[in-house]
């Protein structure tokens, strides 16, 4: 831009977008440096005190042993984890979180891409119809479904399942997977298609040998949507994977230790952490994708 | 389209026979092994007390595979079928499933709704518009109504002014430094709202005048000579502070879709606007916003259906107490607290009502552009 560009302006534009950026990091960074604190240091003194002075600072793992559940033989540690050991363990809300996160982001994809390759590629009675039941139902909020989905579930033994959760972020997940998918499937070249139908492919060839390879850009734009949704969802977990510690996602035991554990700010920061981790690292690794699928659906219920 | 000349052309009764057979069996076999696989897993994984990490691997492959497994199978009994009734059917195989799905998860459930929203609490006497009235007259509602409005209002204005802020300002810098502040200011978009709720409760912590704050605003606060104070206690600042968690999360993504659209504004355009002689400010104001305004009403829109359903901030915060109760909290509260599923109901059905208006809208974009769609 050949703009007349002042200096003032300049520094003006740099400084806002650091303030901002610094007020947007800052309470990130006050949750990290509490979780790696003694205990009763963090409820002494503010965590920036450790930036006051770093050479003092007094950093430990022992937050996360306890809140993972890995206090061994140390006789400390274990007298710290005693109060509510059943509340603190995080080990298996995360192997919960990955149980119900992976199927719950792979199944949709694969049921909506089927069902965009058929809305965009096969003729069918009712297919215009079905298709407007599809954009219809994108802002539908979940809420609906909550009272009837759980009546269904306590009759066919599915309340507290993995199956149950799985299949229920499915059909909230498809609207907008279906679309995306839609969107970017039927854009595929015409003759690519046909030349494999003159070549003898059927459409279930078709879908799996060319088509999914194809939209793997989309496919993976959705697929992390749908993964961080799920990850960081709490009211589904609640209403259909229930109290039973056994299948509690890391959301739920975050919400419950928020409850039990009010005050203990190097237990809770440690364990807000844990559950941040994993979504964080998919996030900037594959943000590309992520920003993709935002632009391709900015309408979600 | 469709594969002509299957295998199995008559060439004498008995081959004909054994092929028929044979397709039954393998349609009829490979199926009921397939399900009984499936549902024996099932059981297992139901009663299995084996250490959990074997459990959830099993159930991850379970679950994937189960569903992958399934499509196999359908096709192949289809495969089998006269050509007529292939072409009839594949169709139903691709969008089937998500069918089934949608109409059990988001279609009935709205008219299931519905009909509970006029039954009482435990779903077996009809009350009428009972639940209505709760639902547009209690103070419980009245007061989620009113916060609601202000999460809606000052929760999506805020997202949306501070992203085309940052957006604008950051398309004049340099790309690096773009980059990495819209990376830090992106961030909170990957966390939970759960976790972004310990985040802020840490910074609203409160200890008594006198003790040392470690709560990030009560130290601003008395640093600059103030009384700290229980800041999530006192309305109705409480709401306003429960909302700047909101626009902490949202607001990165405002950002990203602006900044996007404002990338894609002709550079001879604003080049134009600046040869006639029009300051930053007008071309913002002239150019800029007038070109992006679809944008911002879509990203509008978006964080308007999310903040209509906020529901984990508030019940992680505050629980909903301290006059702090929104729509979607009081629901859950109705259904798993007071198990009382009419008022539950009839409150989702508030929330439908509320979101028609976008979905009319939908409705008609598609209608519009319905010739890509014959």
């Amino acid at each position: 831009m050949s703009v007349r560009r002042t200096w003032a302006g300049t520094v003006v534009v740099y400084g806002t977008l650091m303030l901002i950026a610094a007020l947007w990091t800052i309470p990130t960074l006050g949750l990290l440096i509490s979780s790696f604190r003694p205990g009763d240091e963090v409820t002494r003194t503010g965590w920036w005190t450790v930036l006051k002075n770093p050479a003092q600072a007094n950093l430990t793992l022992d937050n996360y042993r306890i809140v993972l559940g890995m206090v061994g033989d140390d006789p400390r540690l274990q007298e710290l984890a005693k109060r509510g050991q059943e509340n603190i363990n995080l080990g298996t809300a995360v192997l919960n979180s990955l149980t119900v996160t992976v199927p719950a982001t792979v199944i949709p994809i694969l049921i909506a891409a089927f069902a965009a390759y058929g809305f965009a590629w096969l003729r069918f009675p009712g297919r215009r119809f079905f298709f407007i039941g599809v954009v219809a139902l994108l802002v539908v909020p979940l809420q609906i479904a909550l009272i009837p989905i759980l009546k269904d579930y306590v009759r066919l033994n599915l309340s507290g399942t993995f199956l149950g959760i799985w299949l229920a972020h499915t059909g909230f997940g498809l609207p907008l997977a279906i679309y995306l998918l839609y969107n970017a499937i039927s854009a595929l070249p015409r003759d690519l298609l046909e030349s494999a139908f003159i070549d003898g492919a059927s459409h279930f060839t078709v879908f799996t040998r060319l088509v999914l390879p194809l939209s793997m850009p989309a496919l993976a734009s959705f697929a992390i949507f749908q993964f961080l949704w799920v990850w960081n969802d709490l009211l589904v977990a609640l209403v259909f994977l229930g109290a039973s510690p056994e299948v509690q996602v890391l959301t739920q035991r975050l919400l419950g230790m928020l409850g039990t554990f009010g005050t203990e700010w190097h237990l809770l920061t440690a364990g807000a952490f844990v559950s941040m981790i994993l979504p964080l690292t998919v996030f900037f690794a594959l943000q590309r994708y992520f920003v993709r699928g935002l632009l391709a659906g900015s309408i979600k219920g | 389209m469709q594969r002509v000349g299957t295998p199995g052309e008559p060439a004498g009764a008995f081959r004909w026979l054994t092929t028929a057979v044979g397709r039954l069996l393998v349609s009829l076999f490979v199926p009921t092994i397939t399900f009984v696989v499936l549902w024996r897993v099932f059981i297992f994984l139901r009663d299995t007390r084996a250490p959990h990490w074997i459990t959830a691997g099993v159930a991850i492959v379970w679950g994937v595979g189960g569903v992958m497994a399934l499509f196999f199978l359908a096709n192949m009994v289809i495969e089998q079928l006269p050509v007529r009734w292939r072409t009839r059917l594949t169709p139903f195989l691709f969008v089937g499933p998500a069918l089934v799905i949608l109409a059990w998860y988001l279609a009935l459930p709205t008219v299931r709704t519905f009909y509970a929203s006029l039954l009482d609490a435990r779903g077996e006497q009809f009350v009428g518009l009972e639940n209505y009235v709760y639902a547009f007259t209690s103070d419980a509602m009245l007061e989620s109504f009113r916060n609601n409005l202000l999460w809606l209002v000052i929760g999506t204005g805020f997202s949306v002014g501070f992203g085309l802020l940052i957006a604008v300002l950051a398309d004049r810098t340099h790309p690096l430094f773009e980059t990495f502040i819209k990376a830090l200011i992106f961030m909170p978009m990957a966390i939970s709202m759960v976790g972004a709720s310990v985040i802020w409760k840490f910074v609203y912590e409160f200890r008594p005048p006198g003790a040392e704050q470690i709560g990030l605003l009560n130290a601003v606060v008395t640093a600059l000579g103030g009384q700290p104070r229980a800041w999530l206690l006192m309305q109705p600042w409480n709401t306003l502070l429960l909302i700047v968690i909101l626009i902490w999360l949202q607001t990165g993504y405002a950002m990203v879709i602006i900044s996007a659209a404002i990338k894609a504004i002709p550079r001879e355009l604003l080049e134009a606007g600046r040869i006639d002689g029009a300051d930053e400010v007008q071309i913002f104001f002239r150019i800029i916003l007038p070109t992006i305004r679809g944008t911002i009403l879509t990203v509008a829109t978006t964080i308007v259906l999310f903040t209509l359903k906020i529901f984990d901030i508030v019940q992680t915060v505050t629980g909903g107490n301290f006059g702090t109760q929104v729509i979607a909290n009081e629901q859950y509260n109705q259904m798993f607290r007071a198990f009382h599923y009419g008022r539950g109901a009839a409150i989702a059905i508030v929330l439908l009502v509320a979101v028609i208006p976008v979905m009319w809208y939908n409705l008609r974009q598609f209608a519009q552009r319905t010739e890509a769609f014959r």
